[in-house]
């Protein structure tokens, strides 16, 4: 039972790293005033460059690189449509994932062909925190990104609270013309958010290819994606509240697993859909009440 | 001296938008014709003309269209009154378990009977599913994007868990329902090709629509509820309802695409019907202007396209996912240039 526990500990910390650094991602863009359904395409996409870059140099950390650039070129991209355009934001995003993915597949089949055995390669290995400890050790063995991730919330949490560059994001993304007014240039900070969106969402991406896996396939990010969508609501666009939330749905996902393994006949897909209703309920009880950014979906235009 | 102007443009500009985005689209993505070492001339020739050269691909390009009809006109009415329904691919799902539930239960039936049972337990389903969403936007006000989105999530588990579960086949032991009675099956239009009846019944919804959003007071209230919804609510229109039932509507004509493709493709549920057809609808309904004709013309459109990256594929061993970059690069080209429709090219002396 204890090994049990704290298999699925540490499992869930493992799970639930992309899912934080999706999640943190989408916070930068919504508290920016731009809800980003390219989410799931930036993810994919950072997954494969991060992947190409570090099986054609040898170099896993030359990949993370490349991911993280990806993530803010397709930022960069996002920006375009919602911030200089002003296009609908739903579609636009949704159209960043329909493209990054194709891009994605098609940068593959380009690179790699059609081969029979899946292309690999060594995955970034992890990281015993305290040295061998007894017991706990499993969960103190996490990759690198993973602790990243984890201090991430807080430093997340200090910039959007604590800085002036997070103050001048609240505000474009609660009124954009008062922080217009107020002298805030609104698309250069709604573009600089989206970037770090990008990157996060890219590096989450890359977890899954460079450390969890060491390889990449197609259905690499399988909807991670939408579940961020579902937490950055869940977590009520909070850091702090990311972090559990994600540990919460990585939890769920975790389990689900080790159920599966344990052979209980339980439809494991319950389990997977689990967050997603879940998320639906609370929007349901929330209802009105969800206090998302004002902004979000609304274009700005200066006159 | 020219000058840009706020002001909407010309009726023949604004229908000439789609063939700039369409034209733009493959200067765009030649780059990555030129990456896979191809002719990028080369390739759009067998990407538009090659499908449509001989008899058999010309009617595979409608067979792939069909979906893409339905699923197109599925998001137009609902976008037309700005209902976002993003969850057309969930919707086309819950038709097809609802089509792979009833038809193998027709088999006493004739078969126009059973054709019929089939396309209104699909509908109804389609409906049923969207329903949950609508409800909680009209009633609850929580963004219907997320819930659709999510939806679609919810919904590839429920495939999942029916195929590997109850519906898996027990001989075989692959994961496919029980084959649909033969009376079900859509008849073919066209001997030795694939092409349905279901492609009739996407013309026939394109017609329903078209009528419902030009020619009805329903109609009307609809497109007052998109463009402006405070502006409509002002004058009497329950925005709510109409809301409400572009989302139905939609969900249903979503919900005939999955039965069209278990009823005249497949015959049995795999969870691969649809790769992404109801996303494809959100690309043509953007394509098409919104406009029922206009989406016609752009879901044939996408159809030649899945079409023809196969021909580019085999004839010059360019990976045949760009298809799906041309759309997507298409998807958001036209998103732009629609912008061009509120401007005006003015000549100041």
């Amino acid at each position: 039972m204890e090994m049990f526990l704290i298999g699925l500990i540490a499992a869930t910390l493992r799970v639930a790293t992309p899912l934080i650094y999706g999640t943190l991602g989408e916070l930068f863009s919504e508290r920016a005033g731009v809800l980003n359904l390219g989410i799931e395409g930036t993810m994919f996409f950072g997954a494969f460059t991060g992947f190409a870059v570090a099986k054609i140099t040898g170099n896993l950390w030359l990949g993370l690189l490349a991911a993280i650039i990806s993530g803010v070129l397709a930022g960069l991209l996002m920006g375009f449509f919602s911030v200089r355009l002003g296009v609908n934001q739903h579609v636009s995003g949704l159209g960043i994932t329909i493209l990054l993915q194709a891009v994605s597949l098609f940068g593959f089949r380009l690179i790699f062909g059609e081969p029979s055995i899946p292309p690999s390669t060594e995955p970034f290995q992890r990281v015993a925190l305290f040295g061998t400890i007894p017991i706990l050790g499993q969960i103190f063995e996490q990759y690198l990104l993973t602790y990243i991730a984890i201090l991430l919330v807080p430093i997340v949490s200090y910039v959007i609270y604590r800085t002036n560059f997070g103050l001048d994001i609240r505000a474009v993304g609660e009124n954009p013309e008062a922080a217009d007014a107020a002298g805030i240039n609104v698309y250069r900070t709604r573009y600089f958010a989206l970037m770090i969106a990008g990157g996060l969402m890219a590096v989450g991406g890359a977890f899954l290819s460079l450390a969890q896996l060491g390889a990449f396939t197609f259905g690499i990010i399988a909807g991670r994606g939408w579940v961020c969508i579902a937490l950055i609501i869940f977590a009520n666009w909070k850091p702090i509240r990311v972090l559990w939330g994600a540990l919460l749905f990585g939890g769920i996902f975790a389990l689900q697993l080790r159920l599966q393994t344990t052979g209980i006949d339980l439809p494991y897909e319950f389990f997977l859909a689990l967050p997603y209703i879940a998320t639906i309920i609370a929007l349901a009880i929330t209802g009105r009440n969800a206090t998302g950014p004002a902004a979000v979906l609304k274009p700005y235009k200066r006159e | 001296m020219f000058k840009l102007e706020r002001v909407p443009a010309p009726v023949w500009f604004r229908t000439l938008i789609p063939v700039l985005a369409i034209v733009t689209t493959f200067v765009v993505t030649s780059i990555l014709v030129l990456a896979a070492d191809a002719n990028p001339l080369q390739a759009y020739y067998y990407f538009l003309i090659g499908p449509l050269s001989n008899r058999v691909s010309a009617l595979e390009t409608l067979v792939k269209g069909t979906p893409l009809l339905l699923t197109g006109i599925a998001v137009t009415i609902a976008f037309a009154a700005g209902y976002w329904n993003i969850g057309a691919e969930g919707q086309l799902y819950a038709g097809a378990i609802a089509a792979a539930w009833v038809g193998p239960l027709l088999g006493d039936f004739p078969p126009v009977l059973a054709i019929i049972i089939m396309l209104s337990g699909g509908f109804l389903a389609g409906m049923l599913w969207a329903l949950i969403p609508a409800l909680l936007k009209v009633k609850l006000a929580v963004d219907e994007v997320v819930t659709t989105l999510l939806m679609n999530s919810v919904m590839i588990f429920i495939v999942s868990y029916l195929l590997n579960g109850p519906w898996r086949d027990p001989v075989s032991g692959w994961p496919q329902s029980p084959q649909i009675s033969t009376n079900a099956m859509l008849p073919k239009l066209v001997q030795g090709s694939r092409l349905h009846f279901g492609f009739i019944v996407a013309l026939v919804m394109i017609g329903v629509v078209w009528f419902i959003l030009s020619r009805t007071p329903l109609g009307l209230r609809m497109r007052a509820t998109g463009m402006r919804q405070e502006a409509a609510r002002f004058m009497g229109v329950n925005t709510s309802r109409i809301m409400l039932n572009a989302a139905l509507i939609s969900g249903g004509i979503a919900g005939l695409a999955g039965v069209s493709e278990i009823g005249g493709i497949h015959f049995h549920l795999i969870d691969a019907i649809s790769p992404g057809y109801g996303y494809s609808g959100i690309i043509i309904a953007t394509l098409g202007g919104l406009h029922p004709i206009g989406v016609g013309l752009a879901a044939l459109f996408i159809g030649l396209i899945d079409t023809g990256a196969q021909s580019v594929s085999r004839a010059l061993g360019v990976p045949v996912y760009l298809g799906n970059v041309v759309q997507g690069t298409l998807l958001l080209v036209t998103l732009g240039m629609f912008l061009l429709q509120n401007y005006r090219i003015i000549r100041v002396k």
